[in-house]
């Protein structure tokens, strides 16, 4: 009873933060809302029994990402909010309403065809960090040194994109 | 104890995908887009942890872990290299409305 109160109210949580990101028309209010979105999504992880990644999720997510964001609103001054004018993308927002309404009703009813699936019982030790690293590095380990490039190439992709061109 | 059953957290991620496809539609901020699509692969980790509990072994549970993992690692990636490119239209041209921006076109 305890585990569904707190699934609800955490539910209840990311559910209004993501609307608030999506309605919010200042860019810096959207960010500051992310954050709690992720706080709270890494709390649902914990009830998941996924701690490693809960934690991981407050350092990578709500911590290094959301700086990252924050300081490009900053820099570049995209702080200021947008138009409310839709005049001339009439089209867009029923095309947002049937995307978002076809998508979620597809989705909830695959969700509904798993609906009656028991709980396993899930092994104590699932959720560490010494369990994870143990399958990163035994059964994933091609797949950790092809992340392992594509960060590579990302960061180096990036410093040559923002270079100025004269230096 | 009674737990939260599987189709509560996969409705939950179904609404956190829509409002975030919602979102790269109407938004015009290309920094607000991104933060949608951040949004969306959060929607995807939820129902990889959400499965991943539903699994009868330990070997399935930690893969569904490790895919997360993976998920996360790409958001990253895909960040920076979506961050440098905002900066370089910006630098390029001073207003960043995605509408008016064809930079790959000419």
């Amino acid at each position: 009873m305890a585990e569904r109160l707190l699934f609800f109210l955490l539910a209840l949580i990311v559910v209004s933060t993501a609307v608030g990101v999506v309605t919010n028309r200042n860019p810096v209010r959207s960010a500051l809302l992310l954050v709690a979105n992720f706080f709270s999504l890494a709390l649902l992880y914990f009830l998941l029994s996924a701690q490693f990644l809960g934690v991981l999720q407050i350092i990578v997510y709500a911590g290094a990402i959301m700086v990252l964001f924050l300081f490009v609103i900053m820099l570049l001054n995209l702080g200021s909010p947008e138009p409310a004018t839709f005049s001339e993308q009439g089209y867009r927002r029923p095309l947002a309403w049937l995307i978002a309404l076809g998508m979620f009703a597809l989705l909830v009813s695959q969700a509904l065809v798993v609906a009656g699936t028991p709980p396993a019982q899930a092994d104590p030790q699932v959720g560490t960090a010494r369990t994870i690293g143990y399958a990163l590095f035994t059964e994933w380990s091609f797949a950790v040194v092809v992340v392992g490039v594509l960060l590579t190439v990302g960061v180096i992709g990036s410093i040559l994109l923002a270079r100025r061109r004269s230096a | 104890m009674e737990s939260v059953p599987l189709s509560a957290y996969l409705t939950l991620s179904a609404f956190l995908f829509a409002v975030g496809a919602v979102g790269v539609v109407i938004k015009r901020n290309p920094i607000v887009i991104f933060m949608c699509i951040e949004l969306m692969l959060n929607a995807a980790n939820l129902t990889f942890l959400a499965f991943a509990k539903h699994q009868p072994t330990l070997q399935a549970q930690v893969a569904g872990h490790v895919f997360v993992l993976f998920v996360i690692g790409v958001a990253a990636a895909e960040v920076a290299v979506g961050l440098g490119i905002i900066t370089v239209m910006f630098r390029l041209r001073e207003n960043i409305d995605i509408d008016q921006v064809n930079l790959m076109r000419e």
